[in-house]
């Protein structure tokens, strides 16, 4: 899907290559711009239009109770002055970490988890020793499917201090009932909690790194053998760079998710940031500040903030592609 | 060098450890499922109990003289009679006493109640599999859960209308007509992916509130009419796939472009019209956020996702119910997977892999 956005933008059509249309091509632009119009308008509508609302409430003082009819009161910097001294967004200290830095930290823990994990996955479901394939498939995707709130009650109750059956299977391997941990609510596991939750989500990065695997052409891995490669060598010279583009796909996913995490705070700890305010995500705390707290002009400011910093962030992302993803043929598809 | 008889032998010994070890993996990912449904199935009295079983059980009981007594598991040389004994038996507690408590043996009625100097209190009970299916109709009665159901699906079946009239427009506006701009369009409808969800639902929620729309289904359902990236890059590549020719050969034959679309294209495009309903039958069957936001404020509105998230709430202590209703909750995407696992599979490997 990706490969679309890593040519570059395309140009667009002046008034002069317009001009210069015949008129069966004008026709064949006004039906397609039709066909297409459903997202046009809704782009604008539901897209463009709110993002440019967004910057002009971050300039602004708005309660969502406002009347239709309250004069605007434009404040310039204030929302981006106070967005850059709020403790609740940059704090370092260990007790009161800014939910940025909750937000990258976690990121760091869960990326890679998220990435690895379904790789793993992926390339046993890929082995040739391996019986039932199809089966196995399917099954290890179906938990992704299941509905959020339901699967992190699952796994809540698998992870219950005293009732969860983890916490059983550590004390019946001989760990004592008092160091067993207390997951969800413990300051120092309830990231652990957070990644074992997620593990759910991992069926649709692994269907999407199998189908590399499966496109990879076995007489390479052949060439290499017969070059005397490893199996460590031959993964990092051949399956690595061509799935290099699957991979890159599911970073980038994995990236802007991350970046937005915030429903399963809101869901197993109520959106307290309980325990120890450790769960304060950034998108938690733009949520309460536009729901709970009603700030809508302070939530713009914020999003934007996450706007840009997920902007560069894919920015940069799509730049370094050029160095490690690799695209046998380079076909417009 | 290997000779080909231990080849043989060695391969398929592999060929077991592999398919073994994922086996196990599978369970151990997949435990949570059977984690719900032993908890659905397990009266309170065995929820409060430390050291109950893992699966749904019920302490048995032993009817005597029109009484139902409790099982208690007894060191019988504690016994009055049978002091020599080393046999631990399962006995039913007919009266209760701090030191010494009266018993009867279910396996030799003749011997009459005696009595065991132990402390009913610090005895193991026997549990035998005993489910309780109760906890599914609480649920179901408790929060109308018919009515959730209802709202659900509505909402799922509007939704995936609109997904699928206008993703289908916009994949043939962006696959068939060749025009100055359009691949800048899709890069920009592919990039919308990137988009952090809060810096457009700010503006949009106020809106929807300003019109009075908050509270009501139409937030949620007016927008799937104007297309979406992930389905609208779906739709797209499988048109791509069709040979262009034949849609040449029907304009030769006067057939307008709306006809093509409808006659060529999408009479050999069922896999992934399939594709994208079930895709978006069970994101909307699981969608969260938006009905959270949108339908707060209005009970009567509520998806199931929705009410289960009240359920940590209401049912804190009452793990059999949470466990109940997420089960109820999770049925119909499951079922719904297990019989169109292909068209998932498809689909999402359309989306990650470039061809």
């Amino acid at each position: 899907m990706f490969q679309e956005l890593q040519r570059g933008l395309p140009k667009l059509p002046t008034i002069r290559s317009y001009r210069a249309m015949t008129p069966l091509k004008r026709r064949e632009m006004r039906e397609g711009l039709l066909y297409i119009s459903p997202w046009l308008v809704g782009f604008l509508i539901f897209t463009l239009l709110p993002i440019l609302a967004s910057l002009v409430f971050s300039f602004m003082d708005l309660r969502i109770t406002d009347g239709i009819t309250s004069a605007p009161k434009f404040v310039g910097l204030a929302n981006y002055e106070q967005m850059l001294k709020d403790p609740q967004i940059w704090s370092l200290q260990s007790g009161t970490r800014g939910s940025l830095w909750i937000t990258l930290f976690f990121g760091m823990i869960s990326l890679p988890v998220g990435l690895l994990l379904p790789l793993a996955i992926a390339l046993l479901m890929n082995s040739r020793h391996l019986k039932g394939q199809m089966a196995f498939r399917s099954a290890f995707y179906m938990p992704f499917i299941i509905p959020f709130v339901a699967a992190v009650f699952l796994w809540g109750g698998m992870l219950n201090p005293e009732t969860g059956w983890i916490n059983r299977a550590l004390m019946a391997m001989g760990v004592p009932r008092a160091s067993v941990p207390n997951w969800a609510n413990d300051i120092n596991w309830v990231y652990p909690t957070y990644v074992i939750m997620g593990i759910w989500g991992i069926g649709n990065a692994m269907l999407i790194f199998l189908a590399g695997l499966q496109g990879v052409p076995t007489d390479l891995y052949d060439a290499a053998k017969v070059d005397g490669a490893n199996g460590w060598q031959s993964f990092w010279k051949v399956t690595f760079p061509m799935i290099s583009p699957v991979v890159f796909y599911n970073l980038v996913l994995g990236v802007v998710f991350l970046f937005q995490y915030f429903l399963v705070p809101l869901v197993v700890n109520q959106g307290t940031g309980r325990p120890g305010g450790a769960t304060m995500f950034f998108n938690l705390y733009l949520y309460k500040t536009f729901f709970t707290f009603q700030n809508m002009s302070y939530g713009a400011t914020m999003a934007w903030l996450l706007f840009v910093l997920i902007l560069i962030t894919t920015v940069f992302l799509f730049w370094s592609a050029k160095y490690w993803v690799y695209y046998a043929g380079e076909k417009r598809s | 060098m290997a000779s080909l008889a231990t080849i043989k032998p060695r391969r398929a010994a592999k060929t077991l450890l592999v398919t073994s070890f994922t086996l196990i993996l599978l369970l151990l990912f997949l435990s949570p499922f059977a984690f719900m449904v032993f908890t659905s199935l397990k009266t309170p009295e065995q929820i409060s109990v430390i050291g109950a079983p893992i699966w749904p059980a019920a302490v048995a009981t032993f009817e005597y003289n029109g009484k139902e007594l409790d099982m208690y598991t007894v060191p019988m040389n504690k016994c009055e009679g049978s002091e020599d004994s080393n046999d631990t038996n399962g006995l039913a507690l007919v009266k209760k006493g701090t030191r010494a408590s009266t018993f009867v043996d279910p396996d030799d009625l003749a011997r009459g109640e005696f009595v065991c100097q132990v402390s009913w209190r610090a005895l193991d009970r026997p549990w035998q599999f005993s489910p309780t299916f109760s906890n599914y109709t609480e649920v179901w009665n408790s929060i109308n859960f018919p009515r959730l159901l209802w709202n659900t699906f509505f909402y799922a079946v509007a939704t995936t209308v609109g997904v699928l009239i206008s993703c289908t427009l916009v994949a043939y506006g962006f696959s068939r007509f060749d025009f100055p701009g359009r691949d800048f369009l899709f890069v920009v409808l592919i990039a919308t992916i990137f988009l952090p969800a809060f810096v457009t639902v700010i503006p949009t929620y106020t809106f929807f509130q300003r019109i009075d729309w908050v509270g009501t289904w139409l937030p949620l359902i007016v927008p799937t009419f104007f297309a979406n990236a992930f389905d609208v890059f779906l739709l797209r590549q499988y048109f791509m796939t069709i040979p262009r020719e034949m849609d040449e050969a029907a304009m030769i034959d006067g057939a307008s472009r709306f006809r093509v679309l409808t006659s060529i294209l999408l009479p050999q495009s069922y896999p992934v019209l399939l594709a994208v309903t079930v895709f978006h039958i069970v994101y909307a069957w699981n969608d969260f956020f938006g009905p959270l936001i949108y339908l707060s404020t209005n009970r009567a509105a509520w998806p199931v996702s929705v009410a289960l998230n009240t359920f940590n709430g209401i049912y804190g202590q009452k793990p059999q119910l949470i466990q109940a209703g997420a089960l109820m909750t999770l049925l119909l995407p499951l079922l719904l997977f297990i019989f169109a696992q292909r068209f998932f599979v498809q689909g999402i490997v359309i989306t990650g892999v470039d061809k």
